[in-house]
């Protein structure tokens, strides 16, 4: 048979039952690969119920450093029965199947171009292990085991990492042990160790982390010094507030008598949620909440709200499969317009485009700074991809130095030192952004009525139409300021010049980068840009009308962002080519090549024809 | 248009504890209907907040969508204000109120704004016990929206255009009992002499205080065979107690006679004495308001006065744990662990 040969280039996946403590074990192997200073990006694939259905994690190793997903899988490690024989048919033709063949395999699924290696896993934990549930748990760690064997991961590293991990519970740690020598003791006595797909050890990860994205959001927020979240759980968002709640506990209670620096309320639904978000930030505390796109639609009519009373708003959507319940364990980037225009009447929101887990955390302490100068919403927009997985990430980092940006807020003496009138939207600066005060600041001086209903620049209701519009007109030079206080986006410049861009944001980014390193070899060279905000800078701007050509590539059905692009920046529309992906699962690199030469192909037909 | 009240103020006007008229706990003149219940329960707000020595730039006012939500505009002008959405006023006040525990939370909504599209907020905000009054100006009809029946509308009453609804009314003090809202009391718009101590010790006390207010809409709802209307609701009015609202630190100096009147000490230290109408009732005992309430609708009667009164009440950030100062105040520093702590927390992730 003609396996595959690999040294540090590998896909394994893994097939699971969710909820049988297989994510540890997955995360140990991972893990491993990491601290071999190899770059790893590995993927949960899994269904929205909590126990007994297929769950798979996906493991990609690149030493170009590549972290996107990647089709073909390599080598399959099988412990779910019911996914088996689709798992069988999975695995790239020279590949390998792992398995528990405790009980026999059906002679029907073995596939010749396949190699199959059979672990008595079962068996193994029913001859070492008494208690019925390390029965069961042990089985995973015995799979780990072999792994190191049939790759090569230095057995030492994954020890070590065993060792960590229990340190504070030491009788854990033999256990552990022996499972890992049981499967990786087997797996030589049976088979040729390292089998052709083998990992060697790198230098690529310096002083990288490895982090999910949500768990980063979270502790931006809890460094900005967000002190109010509220929400409503929502798959792929819900861990992002257990790990504010986490992070909080560890930072933001009182030694002594435990009291707490913070207040998370789980609202009965998203309205109230983001209900409670305008309710503390209005009131002069960093709030936010956390939620996907169902949880949007519900937010909207409070978004048009805080738009227009402009109250500061912070807002993380982890996205995920729409529309409606969609796929909602699945990843995708399809709220962009529901989140760049959400609300009735005239509205637009900033929105932030993380790609990465510090990215997340600085984005989401950004979000702070930017909703409190702009006294608007700020809604980041990160992904299941990113807020459920595992990155490779650089470290985060804090600058002590750093004040955060509470914007135009007026103190009591800064009311008393007034010589004019105050008014709430008078725009004093010309930069669009009036001079908020804060409930209870002065006992005779800065209070207003806060409404969603038309007013003039002191607060004092009017229906008068020049009034109205002169609001509104501010508003939208809010928006032009807005555009200054924006991340600016990432441009990667060929080194030959060029006339075609490929633009993407938040996780798109790694796919993209890989897709152009092949295009590149396949003589189509792209400058690159990455949108980390809206609206779209002046360079961004520039870039578009640099480019006769500009591939857009996302993960939604519509093409959002390029019509994003088209809509804000006047582009023509065949200016922009849109490369899709949508169906759930990651954008590869692959997909996104193949679009680009069938754009090629089609244009030059029809050119030709 | 805006009405600003004369500010000629005169020289001889009573001053409360504080040093402030009256006047200064008004709003902007009023745009509602003349005769309008709603106009009478700002005024009562007005004269309670003044008779109880509250700080106005320390209490923040809320409302959803309704007439019965414009009025927060027309009480406590140096307070801030905050015409929310149409039924969820609860949860910006939610927020609000974990932002700063110190300011005083006054909620206005209307029974469309809390009954209907705002039920869910309502229950929940009554459930956690949020610290707030939170009123509910109930005239069984959507005003704002030109009088269509709301679901206070008891089962036969009929609007000035209507028909009469075939639906059970909802009794929002039956309701928020049993959510464990724990201060609860009815009372009617034309009669300040309740009303007004009810607010008052409403505003002292710590936790959910919610008091419904049947507030007659003198435009759509105000008709014979309107249940809501004026005419009907005083002839139907009951009286469980009236209240001696005696502020924390002055002494209870009247005697009363011994079962007519039942004690009840609030957060703050201050004392309702009630004087019963009922020698039974008692306002502690959650199951017998329950029955009462029951009992009194069957017969067509409408229950005033302060009806339930829990003094063990813990409010939400009494629930949640949260630090005493308002977290609005905390600073930079007592808030961001700071780079030490994030390289720290680096290593752990390699
Ligand atoms: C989302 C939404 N739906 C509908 C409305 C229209 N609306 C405004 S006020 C109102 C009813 C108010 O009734 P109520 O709360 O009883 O107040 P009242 O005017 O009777 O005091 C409605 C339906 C709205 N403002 N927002
Ligand atoms: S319509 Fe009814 S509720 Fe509205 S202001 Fe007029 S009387 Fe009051
Ligand atoms: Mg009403």
């Amino acid at each position: 048979m003609n396996n595959v040969t690999a040294v540090n280039d590998l896909v394994i996946r893994f097939a699971n039952v969710n909820g049988t403590g297989s994510a540890s074990a997955n995360d140990l192997f991972a893990k491993s690969l990491f601290r071999m200073g190899l770059p790893v990006s590995p993927k949960n694939i899994f269904p929205s119920n909590i126990q007994g259905l297929p769950t798979w994690y996906e493991v990609r190793v690149s030493d170009k450093g590549y972290l996107g997903r990647r089709l073909n899988v390599d080598m399959m490690i099988s412990v779910n029965p019911q996914s088996m024989e689709k798992d069988i048919k999975d695995v790239r033709s020279g590949g390998y199947f792992v398995y528990d063949n405790t009980k026999p395999l059906a002679q029907s699924w073995f596939r010749d171009d396949v190699t199959f290696i059979g672990l008595p896993l079962t068996r193994l934990c029913l001859e070492n292990y008494s208690d019925p549930r390390q029965q069961q748990l042990f089985k995973n760690i015995i799979y780990v085991g072999a792994l190191s064997a049939l790759l090569d991961i230095e057995f030492d590293v994954i020890t070590d990492i065993i060792k960590e991990k229990f340190a504070s519970k030491e009788k854990l740690i033999p256990p552990n042990i022996l499972a890992l020598e049981l499967g990786r003791d087997f797996a030589k006595a049976n088979y040729a160790c390292p089998s052709t797909l083998r990992v060697e050890r790198r230098d690529m990860i310096g002083d990288k982390i490895l982090i999910d994205g949500n768990s980063a959001a979270a502790l931006g927020a809890v460094y900005a010094g967000a002190t109010v979240a509220a929400w409503y759980p929502i798959t792929p968002s819900t861990s992002c507030v257990d790990a504010f709640g986490a992070y909080c506990k560890q930072y933001r209670e009182d030694a002594e008598d435990g009291k707490k620096n913070y207040a998370i309320v789980q609202a009965e639904d998203e309205l109230a949620a983001i209900g409670m978000v305008v309710g503390a930030m209005w009131n002069g505390a960093r709030a936010f909440t956390a939620t996907s796109g169902p949880g949007v639609s519900l937010m909207s009519e409070f978004l048009g709200l805080a738009y227009y009373a402009e109250v500061p708003v912070v807002l993380f959507n982890i996205q995920r499969t729409g529309p409606s319940t969609g796929m909602p364990t699945r990843t995708q980037q399809s709220d962009v317009i529901a989140c760049a225009y959400a609300s009735h009447g005239d509205t637009k929101h900033v929105l932030l485009f993380p790609s990465t887990p510090k990215e997340c955390f600085d984005m989401a302490a950004e979000s702070f700074d930017l909703a409190e100068q702009l006294q608007t919403p700020v809604i980041m927009l990160s992904d299941l991809d990113l807020g459920m997985n595992d990155w490779i990430s650089e470290p985060f980092a804090w600058d002590d130095q750093r004040e955060y940006k509470r914007g135009k807020v007026l103190n009591a003496e800064q009311l008393d030192e007034l010589t004019e009138r105050w008014g709430r939207y008078n725009d004093t600066d010309g930069d669009g952004i009036p001079w908020r005060t804060i409930p209870g600041t002065h006992p005779t001086k800065g209070s207003y009525f806060t409404r969603g209903a038309s007013r003039d620049e002191y607060a004092v209701y009017t229906e008068d139409s020049a009034a109205y519009k002169r609001n509104v007109d501010r508003l939208a030079l809010k928006w032009e300021t807005a555009k200054t206080l924006v991340l600016e986006a990432e441009f990667r410049l060929a080194a030959t010049n060029t006339r075609i861009g490929l633009m993407y944001f938040g996780t798109t980014e790694n796919a993209a980068l890989e897709a152009a390193d092949r295009l590149a070899a396949d003589d189509v060279v792209v400058d690159l840009c990455r949108i980390r905000s809206f609206p779209f800078t002046a360079a961004i701007e520039e870039f578009v009308g640099e480019h006769d050509l500009v591939f857009v590539a996302e993960q939604n059905r519509d093409a959002q962002m390029r019509t994003l692009l088209i809509n804000e920046l006047e582009v023509p529309p065949q200016q922009l080519a849109a490369v899709l992906n949508y169906d759930g699962m990651p954008i590869t690199a692959g997909n996104i090549c193949e679009q680009v030469h069938e754009y090629f192909a089609t244009n030059e037909k029809s050119a030709a024809g | 248009m805006t009405f600003i009240k004369s500010t000629f103020r005169h020289p001889e006007l009573p001053t409360n504890e504080l040093g402030f008229t009256r006047q200064y706990y008004e709003g902007v003149l009023s745009t509602l209907c003349a005769g309008c219940g709603h106009d009478s329960i700002s005024a009562a707000i007005v004269m309670a907040a003044f008779e109880a020595n509250i700080e106005p730039h320390k209490v923040a006012k809320l409302s959803g969508i309704g007439c019965s939500s414009k009025t927060p505009a027309y009480f406590l002008v140096n307070s801030h204000g905050f015409n929310t959405v149409h039924g969820r006023m609860p949860s910006v006040a939610t927020g609000a109120n974990m932002a700063n525990r110190d300011l005083q939370y006054i909620g206005i909504s209307g029974d469309g704004d809390t009954a209907s599209i705002g039920m869910g907020q309502f229950v929940h905000a009554t459930r956690r016990n949020l610290n707030i009054l939170y009123i509910v100006e109930n005239n069984g009809c959507y005003g704002l929206t030109k009088g269509q029946d709301s679901a206070t509308a008891d089962r036969g009453s009929h609007s000035k255009k209507g028909a009469p609804s075939p639906y059970e009314g909802i009794d929002l003090c039956a309701l928020a009992l049993q959510l464990g809202a724990t201060f609860v009391a009815r009372s009617f718009s034309g009669d300040k002499h309740q009303l007004i101590p009810l607010i008052k010790a409403a505003l002292k006390h710590k936790g959910f205080a919610f008091i419904d207010v049947i507030s007659p809409c003198v435009t759509f709802n105000n008709n014979p065979g309107s249940t809501k209307g004026y005419e009907h609701v005083r002839d139907h009015l009951a009286a469980t107690n009236t209240i001696d609202f005696v502020p924390e630190r002055k002494e209870l100096t009247t005697e009363y006679a011994e079962g007519s009147t039942q004690q009840v000490t609030l957060h703050d230290g201050s004392v309702m004495a009630l004087h019963k109408v009922d020698k039974n009732y008692d306002v502690s005992n959650k199951s017998a308001v329950s029955m009462s309430l029951l009992d009194y609708s069957e017969r067509g009667e409408i229950l005033t006065g302060l009806l339930y009164h829990d003094e063990e009440s813990q409010d939400l950030h009494q629930s949640l744990g949260t630090t005493d100062v308002p977290l609005n105040t905390l600073k930079e520093s007592d808030l961001c662990p700071g780079g030490d702590a994030l390289n720290k927390l680096n290593q752990g992730l390699r």
